[in-house]
């Protein structure tokens, strides 16, 4: 907050309404004049304080996860003594990070990739055909945005289980995907009805089926909405805890990372492995940061684009 | 576009409808039924009717989660949106405006890129990394400054008085930065005129912000508050990996996905876990109805 803002953008600009025309600074106007410097003071004071509370815990796990054990009770705010890089080597192989990670990156590629396939196939037809059924398919969709997932939570387990699919990474794609489709064909649909309708018609004409019309020429065409929803879907599917706890609860070796931190935290204790525990740390949330860092817009778009309808 | 329409459409449909349905649909519908027996898993479930609900009623642990509901419901969009409001003004009008275009403090950019990144991560995470930070002894982030300058340490997440409020401090830390953006959003589309014309007749920052900004942004705070009470209605993630004991100490952070993760998953009692998953979701219903139903207000059209 500039105090200069309170006065008109440039006296020429402004015939002088009130008995305060653009007057050299701080003539006669003393008061409110250094009361709105304050505030802009105090604004800035306050921008800078969140900063601060943002990035100071990720900042401290960082530098903590270079430490030992009694380094880290002794001496919580300094720099590390060395760079302990043993602590990340025990926590990618012996507190099985590794594993996590990867199990993370082979679930939510799969389920945002089937998430997007099946999500874009129904919202294209119910955008853009005329059939019977389509408000009823479409509501049918859309209704799950308003149901909390673990309602459902204890039957969901169950039809997990009937098909076999428990413990397993298919179960947990196909879950994910499902609960994902609700938003994916809300928010795809309203695009596909905005893409004019001129090419699909001129497609048509060229001999073009609807499939081929479909996956060359309208997918394309719908790529900014595409890239939203996408990356919407990575990061709430990556995020996920509630459902891979349940359906991956007795097979270790297919945790994904989030219940692998969680579960590391609780081992941390027992075995006193605390820079085990912040490498650990270190190794979820930096790949978090450096995928922000190149696509800090797009994922901004992403997240808010359910917002801004 | 009519030739061969009907094996199209439905070639497109089968596959997403079957997934949902399966996974989606059928679970809900079942959940209802489920919630009307005394099913434990092992043998038959056996119709009991209304039982599940009646004994809610008499549940301590299941009132405690929804009065914890109840505060969520008020703080964490309350604190969150003041907050939010508050950076996101100053981000976008809060700088000097030169010949009617608005600017935002120096700095906005950087500002914004930082606060936003906590929505990236993963609750789970954001909740070890908590659990580090308000550790009880000089290894954690707060205590160990307090106890270097001889402070007790506190107990943040094992007196129960402040250990609910702990949790909200984290839920609020990581939503901020969204908001932000989200206001921000809604700001830029507020037309620079009307700014001008308002600093014309002498409004100052503070008169902009309650006459100008906050009217016209009324919509998509309405949707931040919805947004927020559909987090305050989860907060599954962060109550079992940050709080004491899953939702302790002693029932004070337990929220209501808590138990019915507890009552199906750790004592196999499904019906009445499905119960409480009813429950919720007519909370849940209520919530929303109740919200478009006060923040109904006339829309300011520019």
């Amino acid at each position: 907050m500039n105090p200069q803002s309170t006065l008109p953008p440039t006296p020429a600009a402004l015939p002088p309404k009130s008995g305060d025309p653009s007057a050299p600074a701080g003539s006669g106007h003393k008061g409110p004049r250094s009361e709105v410097k304050l505030f802009a003071g105090l604004g800035h004071v306050a921008l800078a304080v969140w900063a601060v509370i943002v990035i100071v815990p990720i900042l401290w796990t960082f530098l903590a996860a270079f430490k030992n054990t009694s380094e880290i009770f002794s001496s919580p705010w300094t720099l590390p003594a060395e760079l302990r890089w043993e602590n990340f080597g025990r926590a990618w192989t012996k507190a099985h990070v590794g594993r996590y990670f990867l199990n993370s990156v082979i679930v939510v590629s799969c389920s945002t990739f089937l998430t997007m396939l099946l999500g874009s196939m129904a919202a294209y037809v119910l955008a853009r055909y005329k059939f019977w059924g389509n408000r009823a398919v479409y509501f049918l969709f859309v209704s799950g945005l308003a149901f909390p997932v673990f309602l459902a939570l204890v039957p969901l387990f169950f039809v997990v289980k009937n098909l076999g699919l428990l413990d397993t990474h298919t179960g947990v794609v196909l879950v994910y995907s499902a609960y994902s489709l609700p938003f994916t064909v809300f928010f795809l649909a309203a695009f596909f009805k905005t893409l004019p309708s001129s090419v699909a018609e001129a497609g048509m004409i060229d001999g073009c089926g609807h499939t081929r019309l479909f996956f060359q020429v309208m997918m394309p065409m719908a790529k900014p909405g595409l890239i939203s929803v996408t990356i919407f879907n990575i990061i709430g599917q990556w995020a996920q805890y509630q459902l891979p706890l349940v359906l991956l609860s007795n097979a270790k070796d297919k945790w994904v990372l989030t219940q692998g931190i969680a579960d590391i935290s609780v081992n941390a204790g027992y075995e006193a492995d605390w820079s085990g525990l912040f490498a650990a740390l270190t190794i979820a949330i930096l790949p978090m940061i450096i995928v922000y860092a190149v696509f800090q817009r797009q994922i901004q778009a992403g997240l808010t684009s359910g917002a801004v309808k | 576009m009519r030739h061969g329409k009907y094996p199209f459409v439905i070639g497109f449909l089968f596959a997403p409808v079957a997934l949902y349905v399966t996974f989606v649909i059928w679970p809900y519908a079942q959940a209802f039924q489920i919630s009307m027996t005394n099913w434990r898993g092992l043998s038959a479930p056996q119709w009991v009717g209304f039982d599940n609900y009646r004994r809610l009623l008499d549940d301590g642990a299941f009132w405690k989660a929804v009065q914890h509901h109840g505060v969520l419901l008020l703080a964490l969009p309350l604190i969150t949106i003041a907050i939010a409001l508050f950076f996101a003004f100053l981000l976008n009008v809060g700088g000097k405006s030169s010949g009617g275009q608005r600017q935002g403090v120096w700095g906005a950019k950087f500002y914004r890129v930082v606060f936003f990144f906590p929505q990236v991560l993963a609750v789970a995470i954001i909740a070890v990394l908590f659990q580090m930070v308000y550790r009880p002894n000089e290894s954690g982030l707060i205590n160990g400054v307090l106890m270097k300058f001889g402070i007790e340490p506190i107990l943040f997440l094992v007196k129960p008085n402040l250990a609910l409020w702990s949790i909200i401090a984290v839920l609020v830390w990581q939503a901020v930065g969204f908001y932000v953006v989200l206001f921000s959003a809604g700001m830029a589309s507020i037309p620079g005129e009307i700014y001008e014309a308002a600093e014309m007749d002498g409004a100052t920052k503070v008169t902009l912000f309650f006459r100008v900004t906050l009217p016209l942004l009324w919509d998509t705070l309405q949707v931040a508050w919805v947004y927020l009470g559909i987090a305050a209605f989860d907060a599954f993630a962060i109550v079992a990996v940050l709080s004491v004991d899953g939702g302790g100490p002693d029932g004070a952070t337990t929220v209501l996905a808590m138990e019915i993760y507890r009552n199906a998953f750790v004592y196999s009692k499904y019906g009445y876990a499905s119960a409480m998953g009813v429950a919720l979701f007519f909370l849940t219903l209520t919530f929303a109805a109740l919200t478009l139903r006060l923040t109904k207000r006339e829309s300011v059209e520019y």
